[in-house]
């Protein structure tokens, strides 16, 4: 007990003498978290369109008047020249281009098919995706006014559609903090305790110092816990400036116990200091460390489901996502934190977890020789 | 208990080099030993094994009687190790660098004091300093307080004067001494040849072979040749001109000289001095003088170099 102790003496005066390391490891956090949550939203604030309409009907009018009077769109010109529209959408000035043919609003009063085409700028896939999901959802809205009007007007009888209504179980404003805030903690728990950990005992390596710990009666348990009780701290305490972050910065209701937070938290970070410390005795210099870390960083995190849902990766995709630590966790905690789910909901998720600490830990104890 | 090492056939390889081939040597209780030679003979691997951090390809040894493979628990007990390159923690002060390893080998400073008494009073006054920030000597003599730390039974020194000025060098090997009489073995590599003088017995490796073994009196009454220093003025071409005369044995740069040695028995030196000024040398001066350790490895290495 007593090795074990100084060798968490000597950790942590080394974290803390290390003068340029120390802001990074406890502004870092703040910095990213404050920076993140705000730019990584999916919510378009903003589309520019260029409209053509060559029909100028009081229908291609109305249309046209929907986007005017909607926020996220900001119509940018209204001319008569498809090649023009293009031209712009080419300069990148605009978004997405809405056209509208000569006998648009001849079709719609002849109750014939009558169509808009929508040209979008998909060199983003994911905001072309949005641009189209927005306008469609402004025409959808055009369509079904004008259907019950065309129907009233007949007095055939009485209309009868089917109306989609919508709950948002959990965040019902479909808010973006709430969802991304919880994924950007781990993310930031994640680079904290890889990093720091593939760097420690590679760095020793590299500056020689672990030849003359390696000729000492030390045994490699104690060696490795002392190496691991720091980062579980810093980790700790990043994930609760995290969280007092987003209860009184974010206002994020926290519904679920912090406590629970916490033991997930801890069985998480056994599992990623595991593979950093396996990384680490595998490498020879912290270089290669850093590659090696940031490799498997760059893997998990965007396979994790922080940006894009994990049910949208190829089944191959999901597969390898059971080996992933970071997606269990950014699970579990938007569970705990937005649905307030308790210990026995996330109890399959959290064995698998433990198990891959388990596993982690004594393959790298495992791999740290003292003698080669 | 006696600390005695024995090696037998030692060899370690790493991939197409052979470190160390077949090394056998013995080594008394409470030696003052000295391994010579020059970079890549072979002295850092053979100290790496013996400090239990690579293991052996064939061969074993014995540190006190405990096996170096089986037993290396016990040996880590009784072994002072000093690396070749600083390797205690630069951003730690002297003394928490010294406390930090008293309680890895499960000790205290206080317990120790006697051991260490004489080095630790010269980095007292430096003892919150971070090591990192200290100079060379001192850095050394800390670092050998941390080896000393446990009070071990033998101590190995991987070239602990190599970049450390002649004072400290001095006072570094008083300190061996002084560590020898309370009945340590030491073995020391370093490639100063006039260290070897200080040892009690000395081996001289070369390409993972050990040339010579035997006191630095014995190794150099070996040498049985006469040895001339010659001085010149343009010492290259003296080089030159005495390697391409017929009875030339051997021919080494040696500072402000060349050290020459005849293939025959009687040198006549009027003979060599008048070849050297017909070859346009001139101030030529020659001189009988007596073999040191350097020359003794020299001629060892050119023997064995000729048999490979």
């Amino acid at each position: 007990m007593r090795t074990i102790k100084y060798i968490l003496q000597k950790e942590f005066l080394q974290i803390f003498r290390n003068k340029s390391m120390l802001p990074i490891i406890f502004a870092m956090p703040i910095i990213q978290l404050c920076v993140l949550v705000f730019a990584a939203t999916f919510e378009m604030k903003n589309t520019n369109l260029y409209i053509v309409d060559q029909d100028l009907s009081s229908h291609s009018r109305q249309i046209i008047s929907k986007f005017e009077a909607s926020p996220f769109f900001t119509i940018k010109h209204t001319d008569f020249s498809i090649k023009h529209a293009e031209d712009e959408l080419f300069k990148d000035n605009v978004d997405a281009i809405l056209h509208f043919e000569n006998g648009f609003g001849n079709a719609v009063d002849k109750k014939e098919a009558a169509s808009v085409q929508v040209l979008v700028n998909a060199i983003d896939a994911s905001a072309a995706g949005l641009y189209n999901a927005y306008i469609l959802s402004v025409i959808q809205d055009y369509n079904q006014k004008l259907e019950s009007s065309i129907q009233t007007t007949i007095k055939k009888q009485a209309v009868q559609q089917v109306q989609n209504t919508y709950s948002h179980l959990f965040n019902p404003e479909m808010k973006y903090i709430p969802y991304m805030l919880p994924g950007i903690l781990v993310l930031l728990i994640t680079v904290i305790g890889l990093f720091l950990s593939a760097m420690n005992v590679v760095r020793e390596k590299e500056i020689g110092t672990i030849e003359q710990i390696n000729v000492t009666p030390i045994k490699k348990y104690q060696f490795l816990i002392g190496k691991l009780i720091p980062f579980i701290f810093i980790g700790f305490f990043e994930l609760g400036i995290g969280l007092i972050l987003a209860a009184f910065v974010f206002k994020i209701p926290i519904l679920g116990s912090v406590w629970l937070i916490y033991l997930v938290a801890f069985i998480y970070l056994l599992t990623i200091l595991g593979i950093g410390l396996f990384i680490s005795t595998q490498t020879d210099t912290q270089q290669q460390a850093m590659f090696i870390a940031w490799f498997f960083m760059i893997i998990f995190i965007l396979m994790s489901g922080l940006f894009t849902p994990t049910e949208s990766m190829p089944e191959w995709g999901q597969k390898m996502n059971l080996l992933n630590p970071v997606a269990y966790f950014i699970k579990i905690i938007r569970m705990i934190m937005l649905k307030g789910s308790g210990f026995m909901d996330i109890l399959k998720d959290l064995t698998i977890l433990s198990l891959y600490s388990i596993a982690m830990l004594s393959f790298a104890t495992n791999r740290y020789k003292k003698t080669n | 208990m006696k600390s005695k090492i024995s090696i037998t056939n030692l060899s370690k390889s790493y991939g197409d080099v052979q470190a160390l081939k077949g090394i056998n040597l013995d080594i008394e209780h409470g030696e003052l030993f000295g391994l010579i030679g020059p970079d890549g003979a072979g002295k850092t691997s053979l100290f790496r094994l013996l400090a239990t951090l690579l293991l052996p390809d064939s061969g074993s040894a014995t540190l006190c009687g405990f096996d170096m493979v089986k037993e290396y628990k016990h040996i880590r007990n009784l072994l002072g190790y000093m690396p070749g390159k600083f390797s205690l923690y630069q951003d730690l002060s002297v003394l928490e660098n010294f406390n930090f390893f008293a309680t890895v080998f499960n000790t205290k400073i206080e317990d120790n004091m006697d051991m260490i008494r004489d080095i630790w009073l010269q980095i007292e006054p430096f003892k919150h300093r971070l090591a990192g920030k200290l100079s060379g000597g001192m850095k050394q003599k800390l670092a050998l307080c941390c080896a000393l730390i446990h009070q071990p039974k033998i101590l190995l020194l991987d070239e602990p004067t190599t970049g450390v000025d002649v004072v400290s060098r001095n006072e570094f090997w008083q300190m061996l001494k002084s560590l020898k009489a309370k009945g340590i073995t030491i073995i020391v590599a370093t490639p100063y040849m006039d260290e070897a003088n200080l040892c009690e017995r000395v081996a001289l490796m070369q390409n993972g072979e050990i040339l010579s073994l035997d006191t630095p009196a014995g190794i150099i009454s070996g040498f049985k040749k006469d040895l001339y220093a010659i001085q010149g003025q343009d010492i290259y071409q003296l080089l030159l001109d005495l390697r391409a005369y017929p009875y030339a044995n051997s021919v080494f740069p040696f500072g402000q000289s060349v050290h020459y040695t005849d293939t025959r028995e009687d040198v006549s030196l009027s003979e060599l001095k008048d070849y050297l000024i017909s070859k346009g040398q001139n101030k030529i001066e020659i001189k009988r003088i007596t073999a040191g350790i350097e020359d003794c490895f020299m001629a060892l290495s050119q023997q064995n170099n000729v048999q490979a």
